[in-house]
């Protein structure tokens, strides 16, 4: 369902401004969304100021000196800083993106961060991705045989490997499905651009042999058509992966197998 | 599917905090514009049935139908439908997956933008 306000307990306030550090010339303001499930209080806004010739190049970098150096309560995912485990996704600046591979210098002004959009917040910038996980569980993402085991390994042609390139890639860092408005507005049921790219990767992989009921289980007003190709999902994949084109592909198959 | 809120958890910000995108707003205008053409069309058949029914409401709805906000009405119309059919043009090109690279998507949805007020002004011109 389309509801543009927030319910009343998620409606953001200001929260409270952290001194600034001493004797730095240099110094930048963070304003970053809070929420605790423990104090009863409705979402926050901090403002934090860090001396930048102190603190390292990335986004994530500024967040773990507030943790080190002003608020050890904020909190946050992160693991292998290198854009690679996707714990880290999280709106900045306005799009959604991966704190530790986004620039400190790719922001102008005061840097914004909140948590990935329409999504029920578990403490501060970490979302719940329960859903997110399920719709991909969704998807069977694995090989689907039916014939005999091969006496090694199932084959693949160098042609056919191409194909899965730019899907593979995927850390299901959830920043495509929650900057979709659809996704938004109907991701009860529209199983979003990340988990869309996943089954598009095994319908098209050549060695799948349940590329027909792949196809028949998004068969779906909502599963799959909800996808209006706003390219939200692409303009924001901190990879750089297509999923609104994964899904355009996945919409001719659909064509394609009835005419 | 999942249980996803146990507790009270608050909703995160979403429209109120994403950035504005090129492909985003020419997105939304393809809705817009055809919900208000649908307004249009109603105007346009009570003008034709106007014209059924007798000379006298005829003229009073061609009256209202050609004054100066009618006028503006029609033309923001034609615009509209020039935008929604361009952007539908759009989406049937789209539908071959192709050009679903972020810079030709926007390439494509300025065409439809500038191409649609083209449009309006020859066929403004033109009537």
């Amino acid at each position: 369902m389309v509801e543009f306000r927030l319910p009343k307990n998620s409606r953001v306030r200001t929260g409270k401004t952290w001194p600034k550090p001493d004797g730095a010339s240099n110094v930048r303001a963070f304003k970053i969304y809070r929420w605790n499930p423990n104090d009863g209080e409705n979402p926050r806004v901090d403002t934090y100021f860090l001396d930048m010739d102190s603190c390292g190049p990335m986004i994530l970098d500024a967040l773990i000196k507030i943790k080190n150096e002003i608020d050890p309560t904020l909190t946050f995912r992160r693991s292998c800083r290198e854009g690679i485990c996707g714990s880290c996704a999280m709106n900045i600046d306005g799009i959604n993106t991966l704190a530790c591979i986004y620039g400190l210098d790719e922001v102008k002004g005061d840097v914004k961060i909140y948590p990935l959009p329409h999504m029920p917040v578990v403490k501060d910038l970490i979302p719940d991705l329960t859903h997110f996980y399920a719709q991909h569980a969704s998807i069977m993402p694995w090989l689907e045989t039916k014939t005999n085991r091969p006496a090694k390994e199932w084959r693949q042609s160098i042609d056919d490997r191409k194909k899965l390139d730019g899907l593979y890639e995927c850390v299901m860092c959830a920043s495509c499905s929650t900057s979709c408005p659809s996704y938004w507005w109907n991701g009860d049921r529209y199983l979003g651009p990340a988990a869309l790219l996943h089954a598009y990767r095994w319908i098209i992989d050549s060695r799948d042999e349940a590329t027909g009921e792949r196809l028949d289980e998004l068969e779906d007003p909502f599963k799959l058509y909800r996808c209006h190709t706003i390219m939200n999902c692409t303009k924001t994949c901190p990879k750089g992966l297509n999923p609104a084109k994964a899904i355009a592909e996945i919409k001719k198959m659909m064509v394609e197998r009835v005419v | 599917m999942a249980d996803v809120n146990r507790g009270n958890r608050p909703l995160s910000p979403h429209l109120g905090i994403y950035r504005r995108q090129m492909t985003m707003i020419t997105s939304i205008l393809i809705r817009i514009t055809g919900v208000a053409l649908l307004v249009s069309t109603l105007l346009v058949v009570w003008w034709l049935l106007a014209a059924a029914t007798s000379p006298e409401y005829f003229a009073f709805a061609n009256r209202v139908i050609t004054s100066l906000p009618g006028d503006v009405v029609m033309t923001l119309s034609v615009l509209g439908l020039w935008y929604h059919l361009l952007g539908g043009v759009r989406h049937l090109i789209w539908d071959q997956a192709v050009m679903l690279e972020i810079e030709t998507a926007q390439k494509l949805g300025w065409t439809a933008l500038i191409g649609s007020v083209v449009l309006t002004c020859i066929t403004v011109a033109l009537v």
